[in-house]
């Protein structure tokens, strides 16, 4: 994926943060504190405005800096959240004019980690992780047997969106929605959710 | 003299700690950082990151946090410091806002008073 496709990417998600805005905010209103959708909204319509001069920078300061945006403009949880993950997958590409789907991948997993350090959390505690781990193991698996990034991406699309019904069935125990115990299962998670549109905008531009 | 910031969601929440501070200890600089910059529920880069500055007068700032964004928000904006003489304390925030100024206007140093903070979330109550 070259510079001008990321920058799409980025078009993409904004799209989708302001389509999905009201849905992700009805989901965080349930077991969270109802912000989320708008905070997402807000913080890549920023990126829109900074679009021409995140043109001008390589793949990795692109995604570096998309990620400072966030942290400064989302204003919840999902600031330093995904703005850590943008940082951290940014870092890892920096100079690279060009990304390709080995180096996604390993992004990717430096997103992750970023993720976990910052909100000191692990799989299976109803966040944005119950989607991001289970995608990243099914990408790589695909990746080593077909080689097909397309393909890969499908299958991280299908085992994020099986993560969110994970989400479901388990107790929240980070974040807000954890003070509501019990009372949290049978809602799907915001930030889960989020990172599947979020993915999806990136397999757009596949 | 150690200045303290107030990380909050809510604008009024920090600004009312910041304010409760000053019944024993008004010579101690407390700035709020409440909200977003527009006033609604959130935590503001941006506002922590100017709050920081602004106690500052050489001898250090403490921040204390309510809770998740306004934790971690405080932690990037303090990674893209690297100021040593700032550090974010893990302690109830009213109490902790309360003990830890009227520590400040007796003189103790940063390190003294954030040991002594750390340690304010074990004792009861009642």
């Amino acid at each position: 994926m070259n510079k001008e496709k990321i920058i799409l990417v980025i078009d993409q998600m904004a799209v989708a943060m302001e389509k999905q805005k009201e849905f992700l905010t009805e989901l965080d209103n349930v077991i969270g504190d109802g912000d989320h959708g708008i905070n997402m909204a807000r913080g890549f319509s920023e990126t829109i405005k900074k679009r021409d001069s995140l043109a001008k920078m390589d793949a990795g300061d692109m995604i570096k800096n998309l990620g400072m945006i966030l942290v400064s403009t989302v204003g919840g949880a999902s600031g330093p959240l995904y703005g850590t993950a943008f940082m951290k997958a940014g870092m890892f590409l920096k100079g690279k004019e060009e990304v390709t789907f080995p180096d996604f991948l390993e992004a990717f997993a430096c997103a992750i980690e970023g993720v976990m350090a910052r909100g000191k959390a692990a799989e299976g505690e109803k966040t944005m992780l119950d989607a991001m781990l289970p995608a990243k193991r099914a990408m790589e698996q695909e990746w080593m047997l077909s080689g097909d990034g397309k393909k890969s991406m499908e299958a991280g699309l299908t085992a994020a969106r099986k993560g969110i019904e994970y989400t479901k069935t388990i107790i929240a125990t980070k974040g807000r929605a954890a003070y509501l115990g019990e009372r949290s299962i049978g809602h799907q998670d915001p930030g889960a959710t989020s990172f599947v549109f979020l993915l999806e905008a990136i397999a757009s531009q596949m | 003299m150690v200045g303290f910031v107030i990380v909050s969601h809510s604008r009024m929440l920090a600004e009312s700690v910041a304010d409760f501070t000053r019944l024993m200890a008004e010579r101690v600089t407390v700035i709020p950082a409440g909200g977003l910059e527009d006033g609604s529920f959130g935590t503001s880069y941006q506002l922590i990151s100017d709050a920081i500055e602004e106690a500052n007068s050489g001898d250090g700032v403490l921040v204390l946090m309510d809770m998740g964004s306004a934790v971690m928000t405080t932690e990037m904006v303090l990674e893209s410091m690297e100021n040593h003489k700032v550090k974010m304390v893990d302690c109830p925030l009213v109490e902790g806002a309360v003990a830890g100024t009227i520590a400040a206007a007796g003189g103790q140093s940063l390190e003294m008073i954030y040991r002594n903070l750390t340690k304010s979330g074990y004792v009861n109550k009642f």
